[in-house]
């Protein structure tokens, strides 16, 4: 980090995940009123929710297809240490070297130690979330590094001084104008928003920086331990480039990425690109086991496999295990209501969409984050969705009960669920609050039956949409009348009165 | 066949008319209906905002007032849901609970479910005075109930006079979400202003909603933003069609 950041405030407490947005409130305000924003998204993210179906939908059995891959990951979580020592057990038989990092401080230090080491000057770089986590960017120009991004999106981004707002298409809240304006002031051109003439720009620049790179860095989307293996997927070949043309290959890894068998890979494959851009495979899939072999033309001279917990195996330890199967495909984001109306930016850190909403709280802290949770219709879209999966909902609402545990719900609000569940226990009590709750809103103001301004709590409601105005009669008073007329009416059947239940 | 009511907070008092209409289709069909008057709520609001002590001690209620009950149908597809989701789970730790509370779920349907699977009711022979197009939006907590076809669609589709009309991104959520709506407002107004642009672009004259939650939020925007279709429950269709009269009491 630049020195003059740390000088103006005081270092805040150091969490795992970047927070580039911290106020979710002010942001949701912001993008939930921002229609060109919807405009976009649902241009691409919901476009491709239904691409996913339909792709999904031409296989044979997408259903057990996703419960393989769900249990393969369940059993990989249950015995990571295994299969992670067996994995660096199969990377070294195979020339490369693993290091395991605590959390991103060590992982950015193993880089730039890898790189001082290798006289590496120049590094390119291909899509990885976990360095999104790292902050490794910054952390390498701070140690006199230069790294380029050399996915599309991403390197959209560095120039912008930006953050990815998707998981998989990172650029989605930028409209062509902005790319164009972006590009125009770095590449000191006259401006285009034409999107061909604007990848052909940043193609022609990283194919220069491809070949003077001396270290590639990469992600890993599977490592998989019988072999030693890693796999990376791509659509713009810029992963392939950073992983066989420099001299030196790092790869970095979160430890819940590795899976058994080779075996296992295709069920992933097959589910990754449908999931996330509705393609039946990446552009590129690329599976690598180390490094240049003696005889061999290309490829680097070293390979290095970074290892990152970072708050994995806190998570691991505990209920939420099941996050950690996520294979970070988008295909949550593109399902989600919200998503769909505040992007990515409005999530706080890198993860955003129903998946962040889980893991950046686990990562940071519940207090830290405590809308995430909450921010959610809990419509199970998510969990439809996951190619994995994750029962994103129902961990959300495991996540509320965790932070009621914990102090971080309001007094009032754990005194109104009380007070509302033992007025719910006894019949008179429940239909004493109905009964104020009808009189007192039948007073209220009303259009044709609509209340468009409700005191209180309920305040939220009525700023958006208005509220019915409870007729003057409930159920239970139409439901004695009907009794009643069929009764008089002599009709012999149905007639079985009003009963307690509570016999 | 006996089938006792669970009409849910919600329609009890905002949609009472929505619990008239389960009622007359059922004894239309040949059931008994019977309203056990001790009912309250499901527990769903206290379970979802993290509070599942409370939605127990609501949930072990439920099952008390229904004893007894040969089938339990209620109208609204997210209570439902919460019956069958989360009961067997909130007894977890008491095996003679969760086996009342298992016995429970197997004998609640949602309405819709139940006309289609147990009743098997057949509407060919009924018909709407007017023409009706009508849209239906899915409800989220379907989801949930394995009703992800749309037997509620083909149901309807057998009513003359009804004429179903597609609705835009039919399954995406409405934005209520119980105190989501109101912790949230300007990101569940925007999910259900998306949802009222949907049903006027779909040009239906009604949008079936088979929940009370997403029925109050979408009609309340519908109200707001100029929604020109009626949010009705499926009950409410199917009553108007057999007050139609074309038909015979056939099923």
């Amino acid at each position: 980090m630049p020195a003059t950041d740390s000088q103006k405030k005081p270092a805040p407490p150091r969490l795992a995940l970047p927070v580039f947005v911290p106020d979710f409130m002010a942001s949701a305000a912001v993008e939930s009123a921002n229609q060109s924003l919807h405009d976009a998204l649902d241009n691409s993210v919901t476009k491709k929710d239904y691409s996913r179906r339909t792709m999904l939908a031409e296989l044979p059995d997408a259903e057990g297809l996703r419960a393989l891959a769900g249990n393969i990951k369940r059993h990989t979580l249950d015995h990571l240490d295994y299969y992670l020592e067996l994995l660096e057990k199969n990377v070294l038989a195979h020339g490369g070297q693993v290091h395991f990092a605590a959390d991103s401080q060590q992982a950015n230090d193993l880089v730039i130690a890898i790189a001082r080491r290798t006289n590496s000057r120049l590094i390119v770089k291909s899509k990885s979330m976990v360095s999104e986590e790292m902050e490794l960017n910054n952390a390498l120009q701070a140690a006199g590094l230069e790294v380029i991004e050399t996915d599309l999106g991403e390197f959209i981004l560095q120039v912008d001084k930006s953050h990815p707002s998707h998981l998989v298409m990172p650029v989605i809240h930028m409209r062509a104008k902005e790319i164009g304006e972006v590009f125009a002031a770095h590449f000191q051109v006259p401006y285009t928003d034409d999107p061909p003439t604007l990848a052909e720009m940043a193609r022609v620049y990283l194919r220069h920086r491809f070949n003077e790179a001396d270290m590639g860095i990469s992600g890993v989307n599977f490592a998989i331990a019988e072999t030693g293996s890693i796999c990376i997927c791509t659509n713009e070949g810029n992963g392939r480039m950073c992983t066989s043309r420099p001299r030196v290959h790092v790869a970095i890894m979160g430890m819940e990425k590795v899976i058994p068998a080779m075996e296992d890979l295709p069920v992933f494959l097959k589910l990754l690109a449908r999931s996330a851009s509705g393609q039946t495979l990446t552009q590129y899939t690329n599976i690598i086991t180390g490094p240049k072999r003696p005889g061999e033309h290309d490829g680097p001279e070293e390979f290095h496999l970074i290892i990152m917990d970072n708050g994995r195996l806190r998570i691991l330890a505990g209920e939420y295990r099941d996050t950690l199967r996520c294979i970070r495909c988008g295909a949550c984001l593109n399902a989600c209501p919200i998503y769909r109306k505040v992007g990515g930016h409005t999530y706080g850190s890198i993860y955003p969409g129903p998946i962040g909403a889980l893991i950046t709280p686990l990562f940071n802290g519940l207090a830290e984050h405590k809308h995430l949770p909450h921010a959610s219709s809990l419509c199970g879209a998510c969990y439809e969705a996951c190619p994995v999966k994750i029962n994103i909902p129902e961990m959300l609402i495991l996540m509320r009960r965790d932070q009621v545990r914990a102090g971080i719900a309001t007094r009032t609000e754990r005194w109104i669920f009380g007070l509302w569940t033992w007025g719910l226990r006894h019949r008179w009590s429940y239909r004493l609050g109905q009964v104020a709750q009808r009189l007192f809103m039948r007073r209220l103001p009303a259009k044709d039956d609509w209340i468009s301004k409700l005191p209180g709590p309920a305040k939220g409601w009525t700023r958006v949409r208005d509220f019915p105005r409870p007729p003057k009669h409930d159920f239970r008073y139409l439901w004695k009348e009907h009794q009643a007329k069929k009764r008089a009416m002599g009709d012999g059947k149905g007639i079985l009165g009003e009963r307690s239940g509570l016999e | 066949m006996k089938v006792s009511l669970f009409i849910t907070c919600l329609t009890d008092l905002f949609a009472p008319s929505v619990g008239m209409a389960v009622v007359k289709t059922l004894e239309h069909f040949g059931c008994e209906v019977d309203f056990p008057a001790d009912q309250t709520c499901c527990g769903q609001p206290a379970f979802n905002n993290g509070y599942p002590e409370q939605a127990r001690t609501l949930a072990q209620r439920m099952i008390r007032v229904f004893r007894g009950a040969d089938y339990i149908v209620t109208p609204s597809g997210s209570c439902c849901a919460m019956i069958r989701d989360h009961y067997p789970h909130l007894f977890a730790d008491n095996a003679i609970h969760q086996q009342e509370a298992l016995e429970f779920v197997a004998r609640t349907y949602e309405y819709i479910e139940f006309l289609t699977k147990i009743l098997k009711v057949d509407l060919t022979s009924y018909r709407l005075p007017e023409p009706v197009d009508f849209t239906y939006h899915y409800t989220c907590h379907l989801r949930g109930l394995e009703l992800t076809g749309e037997p509620c669609i083909d149901l309807l589709r057998q009513i003359g006079n009804c004429r179903f009309v597609p609705l835009e991104k039919a399954e995406q959520c409405c934005g209520f979400g119980g105190t989501f709506a109101t912790k949230y407002p300007d990101i569940s107004g925007a999910i259900v202003r998306d949802k009222v642009q949907c049903g006027n672009r779909s040009q239906a004259q009604v949008m079936i909603v088979n929940d009370g939650g997403c029925a109050m939020n979408i009609g309340g925007a519908g109200h707001r933003y100029g929604g020109t279709f009626a949010v009705r429950h499926a009950a409410e269709l199917i009553a108007a069609a057999l007050e139609g009269g074309h038909g015979n009491a056939g099923h």
